[in-house]
């Protein structure tokens, strides 16, 4: 049998993974390890498989994804710090024939934008919400968020979170989704390659539910901050299957009725 | 039955040295090199010939700097 050097396999035709052309070909602003990335790349993915390019409007967020326009190579709008949902009402209304998404971190979505948020999925907008879930504001310096665990140390809380003074982690994904307006919400993560594709299936679903007017669908997607959390990528992914995983169980919590 | 081959290619100089992938390969054909990009990083390399193509370190690699190539390789009936 002849040998297959790697000459022989490097051909375009056994190609079976390459990053998507629809991410910008630029180094992303993200720490090493950071869930944004691949996050990043499983939209895009779903955005080339459904082919909609030229028919999607993103809205970005403040907070580590704010350069988002500058790697999506969609139309995306920037937002003010936590009103995205309030702008991606205005695009989805005015533009129904487009599918909209908002990107948005849990500084952005579960603590200032909190109010656009609950109402936008309160009158069941149709679009799509995105929401990056590390339980710390990365992009700060790590202080902490509505969705810091409760003894999770972070910069404004170096002894852990104390909940009798500092309140409980709020789960915005389990409110949502006792809304009427809401039709698809779920919670993933992409720190393995299982649940990367589950992730992918997921954001699937929740443009196809929206865009058929079902209402707003709701993907919550659990990351790791290794630089909020301090420890290596790796560490990280461990310490939240750890202890992120108990407090924030992963799959779908509530799902349109079959027809 | 046909056994699998496959065949990384890593971006060098998009590699953050994460060491993700590493984590993730089944087959055990990442390792971190001892050099650095010009950026500073440690980045990944292919150390063997076992990779099966699966695709995990392409999935999970948060800058997608991680081609996958795989063809099958007829074995022969005994």
């Amino acid at each position: 049998m002849a040998v297959i050097t790697r000459e022989d396999i490097i051909k375009p035709e056994n190609l079976v993974y390459k990053r998507t052309s629809l991410l910008v070909d630029c180094a992303l602003s993200y720490c090493p390890g950071c869930g944004h990335g691949t996050a990043h790349r499983m939209l895009m993915e779903v955005i080339e498989e459904m082919g909609i390019q030229s028919k999607t409007i993103g809205v970005a967020p403040v907070g580590c994804s704010v350069l988002a326009y500058e790697f999506l190579d969609i139309d995306v709008q920037q937002a003010a710090h936590g009103r995205a949902p309030a702008l991606a009402t205005a695009i989805k209304r005015l533009m129904p024939e487009k599918y909209v998404f908002t990107y948005q971190g849990d500084g952005d979505l579960a603590a200032i934008g909190t109010c656009e948020t609950i109402h936008a999925c309160n009158r069941g907008e149709n679009f799509v919400i995105i929401f990056i879930n590390n339980g710390i504001y990365g992009m700060t310096g790590g202080q902490m968020a509505p969705t810091t665990l409760p003894g999770m140390k972070a910069s404004t809380c170096p002894y852990g979170r104390d909940t009798e003074i500092m309140g409980n982690p709020l789960k915005i994904t389990e409110l949502v989704a006792t809304l009427p307006g809401t039709c698809y919400v779920t919670r993933q993560s992409v720190h393995t390659p299982g649940n990367v594709r589950k992730t992918k299936r997921a954001l699937r679903k929740a443009f196809e539910y929206s865009y058929a007017k079902k209402g707003l669908s709701f993907v919550e997607i659990v990351s790791n901050c290794n630089s909020g959390w301090k420890m290596t990528p790796v560490q990280s992914n461990k310490w939240m299957e750890e202890n992120m995983f108990p407090f924030f169980p992963l799959g779908d919590i509530k799902v349109p009725a079959a027809e | 039955m046909a056994k699998v081959k496959g065949a990384i290619v890593i971006n060098i100089e998009r590699c953050k040295g994460c060491e993700v992938c590493v984590d993730v390969c089944p087959e055990s054909v990442i390792a971190m090199n001892k050099n650095v990009n010009t950026k500073g990083y440690h980045y990944a390399m292919v150390t063997n010939e076992d990779c099966t193509g699966c695709t995990n370190c392409a999935v999970v690699c948060p800058d997608g700097v991680i081609t996958v190539y795989r063809v099958k390789v007829p074995t022969e009936v005994v």
